[in-house]
């Protein structure tokens, strides 16, 4: 079984919860655990958020999220044409944060590696992001 | 939001009625502010009973609310949090400065 959908959202926070809700709605076809369903859908919310906050430093851009069910594997990408991020190991340092001044925790791409099996950052300074993320369904 | 202050206790307890992420925890934490800047609480604790969905944005948002009330002198609890939710507390450790019943 194969299926895949695509969502082109602009950076808006309200679109955060949109992102998520959307995801989870095409994942529930593979019937998952309420408890995987909540940690895809907050893996979701957190790269979104990355992009409107970092990518997009809160102006207006596009947000493509993509979500392919392979079996009983779930793959979503969250890509940007964002600022890219120049190094992608501090990033995903937990408590690291480029804006503390907007309280951010820092707990971004470390609730997404640990919620979901695998997670890929791809980035290119001035060109975009890519956040590859999969989790298999029980 | 429903917010409750008991005058007796100095007891602030704020049910936070929403999902919390990036695009809420700006509204809540202005409603938060003010609530805590008018009663000057001795305690305050957030009630998650309506609270189906957290993500990262909620560790800022609860530690900034903590700091704040620490500074003037209060307490703080948390009672009702679902497993999903507290799953990202304990994963940033905040469940070891704020006490969650």
């Amino acid at each position: 079984m194969e299926n895949k959908v695509k969502l082109e959202l602009m950076s808006k926070s309200s679109n955060e919860a949109f992102a998520r809700i959307a995801i989870a709605a095409f994942v529930s076809q593979l019937d998952p655990t309420i408890e995987e369903i909540a940690d895809i859908k907050t893996a979701v919310s957190e790269a979104v958020t990355n992009c409107i906050i970092h990518a997009y430093e809160e102006k207006e851009g596009i947000i493509y999220v993509t979500c392919i069910l392979k079996n009983r594997e779930v793959t979503i990408e969250v890509q940007d044409n964002g600022i890219g991020i120049e190094n992608i190991d501090m990033a995903k340092e937990p408590l690291y944060t480029s804006k503390p001044e907007l309280e951010r925790s820092g707990m971004g791409f470390t609730i997404i590696d640990s919620f979901m099996d695998e997670m890929k950052i791809e980035s290119i300074v001035g060109m975009g992001t890519k956040v590859t993320m999969k989790k298999t369904i029980k | 939001m429903n917010i409750k202050y008991d005058e007796v206790d100095k007891l602030l307890t704020c049910q936070i009625t929403e999902e919390i992420d990036h695009h809420t925890t700006e509204k809540i934490r202005r409603i938060l502010d003010d609530e805590i800047e008018r009663y000057i609480p001795k305690r305050i604790v957030f009630d998650f009973d309506k609270v189906s969905f957290m993500d990262s944005a909620g560790i800022g948002m609860i530690l900034g609310r903590y700091k704040m009330i620490r500074m003037l002198g209060g307490s703080v609890e948390m009672i009702n949090v679902k497993s999903n939710v507290r799953k990202i507390f304990e994963m940033s450790g905040v469940h070891k400065i704020i006490q969650i019943n």
